[in-house]
């Protein structure tokens, strides 16, 4: 059959688009549900308008964001069993295992409490209504646990024994699938890469109103009291999704790096093949830019640094790392076939790797520098100084800011950084997934083997045709929603709740029903 | 008992939970054409489920989870199998999702109309479709020996199965009817009874056909009993929604869909998908199972979640327990 419309190739498509799209959702929520909580713990802690505003202004944000990342991750729960039928059966002794405690511990737990917090702002004491939103949070980072368990099962399968009869996986210990290395290096790594993206987002709508404001005071208005709480609740965010941006960059790259120690031990052949590595070597070059000819299977141009992809999987200069030559050939020995059979596509998993890191760290990198420069007091002459409702100065030495041209650019960097961690968790799946080819679970089950056998091809290209198509259109309602809603800004009018609702109470929500207070209109509604 | 009977009632109980729960939530989305008369009757019905709809999905994504760890044939065979159907229902689910999310988030008529026919037409589809499956399930689809699906989607359109979607949309629409009844106040709450009064007679004798045939083709007596308790809840419950009693009626209208899922699964076991090809081919809650070791470490998770998620979902019932009404509708905010 044509392998451009063999059923794996549909399905892997399927899967692809769909689950690509769907992580683009995830990472934001997990973040923004903590954002959100932690700024709406501030308000409920010092009472301070600015993080009433900032909690409202990040939710609302954070609601559109997850109405996408729920809906689609709908889709996940079944796609297995419709086009991967083969597999399902194969692994749902182990696989089904965490994705039904995923929805029993994780979803209830966020679609639950994301209603209450919702529609909660007149009907629950604050103190609850914010637990509600931690209770989101913790939702969401349980939920991602449990599917990256699922998911380092695949990468490398654990805790089962294959059974006698009906050949198939079998559990033996859910400890270990939940507990194995492969899982927790890859939660912490996901986790931090989340919070990294969201921490970018939230920099890049402060940065764009800040430097709105900037250049308003450039042009001669002087900020009104609207304009400084708006400035105030801005600068407030900003701060904070440096400080998360520098501590989550930090952490992605240390997850990042332990990830590929453990990888390059459970699957040499990924790492080989992220680096373009044909050939074992003593010690091994890390490769900065390749290209590489598969079919002579060697690189035919290369610029690379001496002795680094030892260091980065052994932590030693000149140990040997196998090369995708010698791995495959391994392969074929012990699984059967041609060792061409076992490489990866090599141009998506050299790249995908690069640009994930690329992106990754230029978004870590511009977060690092913004709090350096916008730092409020510390190291700064006491006339560089700047207030809480004031558009911080890009300082570089305690007395020296920077120029115009470069504080324009930083900001505007700052703007654009919201994009990059997207990017880069878009390729670390890729890069993950198709580094894993031609195996679905490495080792046990190869991919074409896991579709479904009685699914024909006008059904998947009717289902791809129909979600590319669903999906591309809710993409530009969402991203035109969200640009009107963050180009909006903070609501500095509203004013924060000054009576605390009580729960108990003849009709709900406020504690005496005289008629007024009965009849007065929701908080929130649809 | 053996554990994979456990879990078979276990699944029935997820599934159970769904339809009491999406159901009037279905039932909402279709009322808010057939019942509201403007947008602030609509957006008044949109708002009783407002706070909840997406907690009562969650039992869905459960019920298909919880059958791929338990189940993991039933999984593979039923999904696969009905590929298209479930396609319809996800890409409903979504575009309804984001519909409740987002119609409120632009001060913009067609904007608003638009979402609010995604809405209707969202809740129609899936009501109906579930009725389909359901049907199909009970009453067996082509199966092969290595348990896959043989059959067309247009085997899944049977005569039986389109009166099985028939009683879905009914019922569930029905009991939207009842629920708006119990959640809303003024001109709209009375409507809301009489049109639960019509439509729960329709519904009655589409049940009664539908579960009498099930009963006729693959019933028992214990599938019997669960039928007769369906079809007296609901004869029950329309007298009490006839005479204003909207608690009662809600509860009742409820226990007529826990029957009728009863009825469902008590003439399906033991098998879980009766193969219509070959019976020695049916899947069945042996041979489609997980391990006894899987199955052990779920029970013990169901066990202890289970209780959790109705004790904190029954709680957020309670905190929005509040009628709405016209008045309580804000203008167009800015949220």
């Amino acid at each position: 059959m044509d392998l451009a419309l063999a059923p794996e190739t549909l399905a892997r498509w399927q899967f692809g688009i769909t689950t690509v799209y769907h992580f683009l959702f995830v990472p934001l929520t997990i973040s923004l549900s903590a954002v959100t909580a932690g700024l709406e713990t501030a308000w409920v802690r010092t009472g301070k308008e600015k993080y009433f505003h900032a909690t409202k202004f990040w939710g609302k944000l954070f609601l559109i964001n997850i109405a996408m990342g729920v809906v689609t991750g709908i889709v996940q729960e079944f796609q297995f069993g419709m086009n991967w039928s083969s597999y399902s059966r194969f692994v749902g002794d182990v696989f089904g295992a965490p994705l039904a405690m995923e929805a029993l511990l994780a979803f209830f737990f966020e679609s639950t409490f994301i209603g209450l917090w919702i529609f909660g702002w007149d009907r629950l004491p604050k103190k609850i209504h914010c637990a509600c939103i931690w209770i989101v949070a913790v939702g969401t980072l349980l939920s991602a646990y449990f599917i990256l368990a699922a998911n380092s099962w695949m990468q490398h399968p654990n805790g089962y024994t294959i059974d006698p009869h009906t050949h198939r996986a079998r559990l033996t210990s859910i400890w270990t699938v939940l507990t194995q290395n492969t899982t927790l290096v890859q939660a912490f790594h996901t986790l931090t890469a989340s919070f990294l993206t969201g921490a970018a987002f939230v920099v890049g709508i402060a940065s764009y109103h800040l430097w709105r404001a900037k250049r308003a005071q450039a042009a001669g208005r002087t900020p009104d009291t609207r304009e400084r709480k708006k400035i105030g609740a801005m600068r407030s965010s900003l701060r904070t999704g440096l400080v998360i941006a520098v501590i989550a960059g930090m952490g992605t790259a240390i997850s990042g790096d332990t990830l590929g120690k453990v990888m390059f031990e459970q699957q040499p052949m990924k790492m080989a093949s992220a680096e373009a590595l044909w050939d074992t070597q003593t010690p091994a070059p890390f490769s900065v830019f390749a290209v590489g000819d598969v079919a002579q299977g060697h690189n035919s141009v290369e610029l690379s640094v001496p002795g680094l992809l030892s260091f980065l999987a052994h932590d030693d200069f000149t140990q040997s790392v196998p090369g995708i030559n010698n791995v495959a050939k391994a392969e074929a020995a012990k699984y059967g076939g041609q060792p061409k059979d076992y490489i990866p596509n090599i141009f998506v998993t050299f790249w995908g790797f690069r640009l994930m890191i690329g992106f990754g760290m230029t978004s870590f990198a511009a977060g690092a520098i913004g709090l350096w420069t916008t730092r409020r007091k510390r190291w700064l002459a006491p006339q560089m100084r700047t207030g809480e409702d004031e558009v911080p100065r890009l300082m570089l030495t305690p007395h020296r800011e920077m120029s115009t041209f470069f504080t324009k650019w930083s900001w505007r960097i700052g703007i654009l950084t919201m994009g990059f961690p997207l990017l880069a968790n878009s390729f670390g799946w890729i890069f993950t997934e198709m580094g894993r080819q031609p195996w679905v679970v490495y080792g046990l089950m190869k991919t074409r083997d896991a579709v479904s056998p009685g699914v024909g091809q006008a059904e998947v290209i009717t289902s791809i045709a129909v979600f590319t198509v669903l999906y591309a259109v809710l993409a530009l309602i969402e991203v035109r929603l969200m640009i009107q809603y963050a180009k909006a800004g903070p609501v500095v009018d509203e004013e924060p709740p000054t009576r605390d609702p009580r729960l108990r109470g003849p009709s709900g929500g406020d504690g005496d029903d005289t008629g007024a207070e009965a009849d007065k209109p929701l908080a929130f509604a649809y | 008992m053996h554990l994979h009977d456990v879990w078979f009632v276990l699944i029935a109980v997820l599934w159970t939970g769904y339809f009491f729960l999406e159901g009037f939530d279905f039932g909402i989305g279709v009322l808010t054409k057939l019942l509201a008369r403007d947008e602030t009757e609509r957006r008044v019905l949109i708002n009783t489920i407002g706070p909840v709809w997406d907690g009562n999905e969650v039992w869905l994504l459960t019920a298909g989870g919880a059958t791929f760890a338990a189940f993991p044939d039933w999984y593979a065979t039923l999904f696969s199998g009905f590929y298209l159907p479930l396609l319809v229902i996800l890409v409903c689910l979504i575009v309804r999702g984001v519909a409740f999310e987002y119609r409120a988030k632009r001060d913009d008529e067609r904007w608003k109309r638009n979402w609010e026919h995604a809405i209707f037409y969202a809740s129609v589809l899936p009501a109906f479709l579930w009725g389909v499956a359901f049907a199909n399930i009970v009453r067996g689809v082509p199966i092969d020996a290595a348990k896959n699906f043989t059959g067309g989607v247009l085997d899944l359109f049977s005569p039986y199965a389109l009166l099985g979607g028939a009683v879905t949309f009914t019922l569930f629409t029905f009991h939207g009817a009842v629920f708006a009844a119990l959640k809303t106040l003024g001109d709209i709450r009375e409507r809301a009874r009489r049109t639960a009064g019509r439509l729960g007679l329709l519904t009655a004798v589409l049940a009664s056909a539908f579960l009498a045939w099930t009963q006729v083709h693959s019933g028992n007596p214990r599938s019997l009993g669960a039928l007769a308790v369906a079809v007296a809840a609901l004869i029950v419950a329309l007298l009490c929604n006839r005479s204003g009693r909207e608690g009662w009626a809600f509860a009742l209208s409820g226990v007529t869909i826990a029957a009728a899922v009863a009825t469902l699964f008590l003439a399906l076991f033991p098998d879980v998908m009766p193969s219509s090809t070959n019976p020695a081919w049916s899947l069945t809650v042996s041979n489609a199972s997980s391990s006894p070791y899987t199955l052990r470490i779920m029970t013990w998770v169901a066990g202890i979640a289970t209780p959790m998620v109705i004790a904190y979902q029954a709680w957020t019932y309670w905190v929005f327990r509040k009628r709405i009404g016209t008045h309580h509708i804000p203008g167009p905010a800015h949220h």
